[in-house]
């Protein structure tokens, strides 16, 4: 049995947690809109918000792929504002505009931000509404991706966790994988389970709106990310059972994660084996080259995705690296707990920010390594701190055996860089 | 409400982040949600900034709604005053904030600090991000203007430069050379790298020169009111404008200088006979309104080109460009819906746009040709070259600009000549750009499943993986598993050796 040991100085699961509250230098949750609406390609995020909501997506999506991309912001002006006009007439009109131009769209977020929470627009009444008159082409659901309620990836939590209830029910035994994961990797996780005799495998979020992803009672779920609290609740609300583990980064979260269904699901050791024997041996081949330039060095995380602790995990673990901080916006137990287990102790756990006293902390450890936002990479480069932008990891396939070594190498890459730059004089 | 898709401006905190980062000794404190930080990026990314925008986010919650926001703008103004020890703080609110009527400025008012405060009232649901910016600098220079005596020698100031502007960091070094050629002193640039002391010294100056009227206009037109210093109405972007801004110069301060026209390329390269392909080649300009306007005579009068349509997304400029399309016997499209101009450009198909990064992709998509002449900017916009757009080097800079995008002379007859040859077609793309010539013969009809090596076959699974690889990267992805097999003496890549090889490589 692979089964993954808990470090023998104990883990960080009951070590004291840092709590801080201060300025965050964090994306709001509106941001997920960008890999969410890549995923679910029948469907559009309106945001319900202000210039500066639309500003957030166009410069976090960085590049302006599409003429007209699925998400899009119905900004507030004055006369919202002042209520003299009735800001339901007027979604309705930009919803039936919207509609009338994209007859593709067969689902449609109304996403709820800063000002439409602040000035209370009631974005679930719009959306029955809405739902009413553009049944059954187009399925309308709300959400909060508004900075006072979600914080970066909390977005998507929100996203799912708003599709549960309109959700199909079933009395089946099926197993629901939960979290938007590029294709590849999608297929890779359900080839892989499908290959143990596992199944029917039905996804959250499901590609399009048709696909048969139901719950009930007799659904047991697999988290893939490790922001997705809310929709944890949700699915244990409509009767579903959650198969804890760590989250499948790297050769042993991968393996951990694929036990905990197979144990569930009464696959043989054999089995078992024999379907992750190759893909594991690729990881851990994969893995130990991209790991040669992070042995023995430390890692600070800034808290950004809540990935950290299942990242600190990996790279403290398989990669030879030792955490110096990991910063999590959010620590949930039944989340974070296994991978917590498998932290060895040592890093001061934190949750929350107060980046000034934080970005003090990281100048006074001096890292090898940094995990920061966009916003505090280049003012650490420019101190001397090797930094790997967070954001990356949301964005580029990590998860599961056969991108286990990509991730060792979005680490190793800010390392390899400044080894190979060399611009002094010859000598 | 407004369906908004991409925007050409940001928020009107945003335009005063942009006074408030380049400007040195000053600190923003706004009130504001998480997720609003996500502004910082633009600078630290976009602009490479080496440092963190000088601005304390209250970061206030959903929670904390109800309870006590005011006295967390108060703790987060008071730990900002400590920590960054400004010589002056400008305080106000974004969008949300401004919902929640805390007023910052009453709030900072009663902290009583030993600094200036300077309040901002920028309206979020009806202005945007260069009102900020020029509403922020008007309110700094209001604050800490000082009357002052004029400087023994003729000096003026350069205002209007802020973070993130268009070129700004080389456009005032340019502009402080032509000066200094006339015998004119800078005494102070503001707000980029001003400190709030330079503010106070801005009257000693004898006139000023309006860099960027969409953030300085303001400023400028205080300091004629309140200080008497005149400010100068053209930008010199462009050979003639700038003869005309040396001009200007010349009658209000009587200074006749002769700024060295021996590096000014400009005109000759345009007379030059190779340039003759450039007569009449038909372009639209979009952006804001001091680039466009700039832009509409080099491009009519010192490029030969024809204009075809001239528009800004600043609704503040639209009646000086308006007035210039009448001029130009063309319509002027104000919006600032990115869906109306690409609808324009669309109708007018002209050989070329000068444009912002909107446009280049409105350019990518219909397949015509974009210089990029205005801000919003993109992270290729601050070249690590000099790179001005104002004065003499400037009007070299812009020829550069403007051909560059194009298909040069020569080529563009061959390409006429041999208009459906195979090698030589309209979608083959100008040959100084890289990666862009395509095949005329349709891709589908050739659909390459088997390898060059007869020897290594594709099995279907491994084939169907390749094809969820990112199409950048897929090529190298199909070769890399090539080689790996060959090497391996397999004759059949399955998925396994798919991933065998992506293993092998893996760094």
């Amino acid at each position: 049995m692979n089964v993954p040991l808990p470090p023998t100085n104990g883990g960080c699961r009951t070590a004291p947690v840092l709590k801080e509250r201060g300025q965050r230098e964090v994306f709001c949750g509106l941001t997920g809109i960008i890999w969410l609406h890549r995923k679910m390609q029948d469907a559009f995020f309106l945001v319900v918000g202000s210039r500066t909501c639309a500003h957030l997506l166009q410069s976090a999506a960085g590049v302006m792929i599409f003429a007209e991309p699925r998400f899009g912001t119905a900004i507030l002006e004055e006369q919202d504002l002042a209520g003299m006009a009735d800001a339901h007439v007027e979604l309705d009109r930009e919803v039936e505009k919207l509609l009338s131009r994209r007859p593709d769209i067969r689902q449609l977020f109304l996403v709820g931000s800063c000002p439409s929470e602040v000035i209370k627009i009631d974005l679930a009444r719009a959306a029955e509404r809405l739902s009413q008159v553009h049944a059954p082409h187009v399925r309308v659901l709300n959400y909060s991706g508004s900075g006072i309620e979600t914080t970066f990836t909390e977005g998507e939590d929100a996203c799912l966790a708003s599709m549960v209830p309109v959700l199909k029910n079933t009395k089946e035994r099926e197993l629901l994988v939960v979290g938007a994961l590029p294709d590849v990797v999608e297929d890779q996780m359900v080839s892989l389970l499908t290959d143990m005799g596992i199944g029917p495998i039905r996804l959250l979020p499901a590609r399009r709106i048709d696909d048969t992803t139901a719950v009930g009672e007799n659904t047991v779920f697999a988290l893939t990310q490790p922001f997705l609290g809310d929709t944890h609740a949700e699915l244990e609300r409509r009767g579903a059972r959650h198969l804890a583990a760590p989250f499948p980064f790297g050769d042993e979260g991968t393996t951990a994660w694929l036990r905990a269904i197979a144990t569930e699901f009464g696959v043989s050791e054999e089995t078992f084996e024999a379907v992750t024997a190759a893909p594991r041996a690729r990881a851990r081949k994969a893995i130990a080259q991209a790991a040669e330039a992070l042995r023995g060095k430390s890692v600070f995380f800034f808290p950004d995705s809540q990935l950290e602790i299942p990242l600190a995990r990996f790279l403290t673990r398989e990669c030879g690296m030792t955490a110096i901080e990991v910063g999590s916006p959010y620590i949930h137990d039944a989340l974070h707990g296994p991978d917590l287990d498998l932290l060895p102790a040592g890093p001061q756990i934190s949750e929350g920010q107060d980046v000034d006293k934080q970005l003090e902390r990281a100048r006074a450890a001096r890292p090898d390594l940094t995990v920061c936002g966009l916003g505090l990479a280049n003012p650490l480069e420019a101190e001397g701190l090797s930094t790997k932008w967070a954001i990356e990891l949301v964005f580029t396939p990590v998860h599961f055996y056969e991108q286990a070594g990509d991730l060792a190498g979005l680490f190793s890459r800010p390392l390899r860089r400044k080894a190979v730059l060399q611009m002094e004089a010859a000598e | 409400m407004k369906l908004t898709v991409w925007t050409y401006e940001g928020p009107p905190h945003v335009g005063a982040m942009r006074v408030a980062t380049a400007m040195k000794g000053l600190h923003y404190v706004l009130h504001a949600p998480q997720g609003d930080t996500y502004a910082d990026l633009l600078f630290t990314m976009i602009e490479r900034r080496n440092h963190r925008p000088p601005v304390s986010y209250t970061t206030f919650q959903a929670r904390d709604l109800g309870a006590d926001t005011a006295t967390l703008f108060k703790a987060s103004c008071q730990d900002a005053v400590d920590r960054f020890d400004p010589e002056a703080i400008i305080v106000g609110a974004s969008c949300t904030a401004e919902l929640i009527q805390d007023d910052p400025a009453g709030l900072a008012e009663t902290m009583g600090l030993t600094i200036p405060v300077i309040p901002l009232e920028l309206p979020s649901y009806s202005r945007k991000e260069n009102f900020g910016a020029d509403e922020t600098f008007y309110q700094i220079v209001k604050a800490l203007a000082k009357p002052q005596e004029r400087t023994a020698r003729v000096t003026c100031n350069i205002l209007g430069p802020t973070a993130l502007g268009f070129r700004a960091r080389d456009d005032v070094e340019e502009l402080t050379g032509l000066l200094s050629e006339m015998g004119i002193d800078v005494n102070v640039v503001a707000p980029l790298n001003a400190t709030p002391s330079d503010i106070a010294r801005l009257p000693a100056a004898h006139f000023n020169v309006l860099l960027s009227p969409e953030t300085g206009e303001a400023a400028a037109r205080f300091l004629d009111k309140n200080h008497g210093q005149p400010f100068t109405k053209i930008v010199p972007i462009g050979v003639g404008a700038t003869r005309d801004f040396i001009a200007e110069v010349a009658e209000i301060t009587g200074v006749i200088g002769r700024p060295d026209e021996s590096r000014l390329r400009m005109p000759w390269w345009s007379r030059s006979v190779d340039s003759t392909y450039l007569t009449g080649k038909r372009v639209f300009i979009f952006g804001d309104g001091t680039h466009v306007a700039a832009h509409a005579r080099i491009a009519r009068d010192e490029m030969g080109f024809e204009v075809v349509g001239i528009g800004c997304y600043n609704r503040e400029m639209a009646r000086p460009i308006r007035a210039l399309a009448k001029e130009y016997g063309v319509e002027a499209l104000i919006t600032d819906d990115y869906l109306e101009v690409e609808a324009a450009i669309e109708k007018l198909s002209p050989e070329m746009i000068l444009g912002t990064q909107m446009e280049r992709h409105i350019g990518k998509r219909l397949g015509i040709p974009c210089a990029v002449i205005s801000a919003p900017v993109h992270v290729q916009d601050f070249p690590a070259r000099y790179s001005p757009q104002v004065g003499f080097e400037g009007a070299n800079v812009l020829f550069d600009t403007l051909i560059h995008p194009l298909v040069m002379g020569l080529e563009e007859h061959l390409l006429t000549m041999f208009r459906d040859d195979f090698e030589f077609h309209d979608d083959a793309g100008p040959s100084h750009h890289g990666g862009k010539a395509k095949a005329k013969v349709e891709e589908a009809a050739a659909p390459q499943a088997q390898p060059q090596d007869d020897n290594v076959i594709w099995l279907s699974d491994a084939e169907k993986e390749l094809k969820k690889i990112p199409f950048f990267v897929r090529g190298k992805a199909r070769r890399n598993t090539e080689t790996f097999a060959m090497e391996k003496g397999l004759h059949e890549i399955s998925l396994d050796t798919l991933y065998e090889a992506k293993a092998h490589y893996a760094r």
